[in-house]
């Protein structure tokens, strides 16, 4: 639906304009990209609640990734995460191949290096909906190639 | 796995949910930043220009609507087709000068303040939803538009609506020789 163009515009001048911020303040990137990751934890979470609300319980771990993957992504995104793997110790990679929050940036190696700023809001978008689901993560994102990018759950 | 019929509409609501808890989210980290309710209220409308010169494109793509001929058109263009695309709430218009460039779009209700109860009373004067009144004028400059935009009333303050004045400010005669 039409919703979508409105939340990625504003997720892009979210991120230009807290780093157009930083850069006329401090000048500390760091900070902007834990900004970035806090708002998307306070989104995450509140988000998940609404989402939840019906859904039957969950059984393990794995249930709560598949139901991010699945669910969740699709309803965010429009579309399901393409691969997700485990070492089935803790830790869980998302792979996403056409990220919707970068199709539209570059299709390659452009602009590899901004990547990491528009993937911290998702990152906690994913650290808010699992804390509250019950379950305490770090999650960081890796771009190789854009628009595909990985998630890795702890 | 079989879904069942309300799925699709709650979709949606979710995702215009996600819109509003991430504007909420910026508001208040905006407000953390920035002490002044002044400099608040200027980010939201520049970060709302910069959504809004893009969003005119996505509108015009989706819409297809044709050129509008006069700043009442365009008034009701926005209220009810661009609104209802993007919020899903249609304002009312009224025109509010005699010269038919001023007018205002009535809202009663209004998604993006759907969680917010009231504001927190440091900042009292801070307009939350400025953000739209940035999104208009963006749009309306990409149509080569001039207009104000600024907000008349504001629920969130104590008034009964929300209500944002939209002001073109092209004279009458540039119209005229367009058409020409």
């Amino acid at each position: 639906m039409a919703d979508e163009a409105l939340f990625l515009l504003l997720h892009n001048e979210m991120v230009a304009g807290l780093y157009r911020a930083a850069e006329q303040g401090e000048g500390e990137n760091g900070r902007c990209t834990t900004k970035l990751e806090s708002m998307g934890f306070r989104v995450g979470q509140g988000l998940i609640e609404r989402f939840t609300k019906d859904t039957a319980r969950f059984k393990d771990e794995l249930d709560i990734m598949k139901f991010i993957c699945k669910d969740f992504w699709t309803t965010v995104f429009k579309k399901q995460i393409d691969n997700l793997r485990t070492n089935h110790q803790g830790i869980y990679v998302l792979q996403d191949n056409k990220f919707r929050l970068l199709t539209q940036m570059s299709a390659g190696k452009q602009y590899l290096e901004h990547a990491p700023k528009y993937l911290a809001f998702t990152c906690g978008l994913i650290r808010g909906g699992l804390s509250n689901l019950g379950i305490k993560s770090i999650v960081t994102a890796e771009v190789s190639s854009m628009p595909a990018c990985k998630y890795v759950v702890v | 796995m079989s879904r069942p019929p309300g799925r699709k509409q709650e979709n949606h609501k979710i995702s215009r949910e996600l819109f509003v808890l991430t504007y909420g989210a910026l508001v208040a980290q905006l407000c953390k930043d920035y002490e002044k309710d002044e400099d608040v209220n200027s980010c939201l409308d520049r970060m709302g220009y910069g959504i809004g010169v893009r969003l005119i494109d996505d509108f015009l793509a989706r819409s297809a609507v044709k050129k509008c001929r006069s700043y009442s058109e365009t008034a009701n263009m926005i209220a009810q087709v661009a609104f209802k695309m993007y919020l899903g709430v249609t304002p009312s218009v009224s025109c509010s000068s005699a010269a038919g460039n001023e007018f205002s779009l009535i809202l009663d209700k209004n998604p993006l303040v759907d969680f917010v109860e009231e504001l927190p009373a440091e900042r009292a004067s801070l307009c939350y939803c400025n953000l739209l009144c940035g999104v208009i004028r963006g749009a309306l400059e990409m149509v080569h538009l001039a207009a104000e935009v600024t907000f008349l009333q504001d629920r969130l303050k104590g008034d009964a609506v929300t209500e944002i004045g939209i002001t073109f400010l092209r004279k009458a005669e540039d119209r005229k020789h367009k058409r020409n």
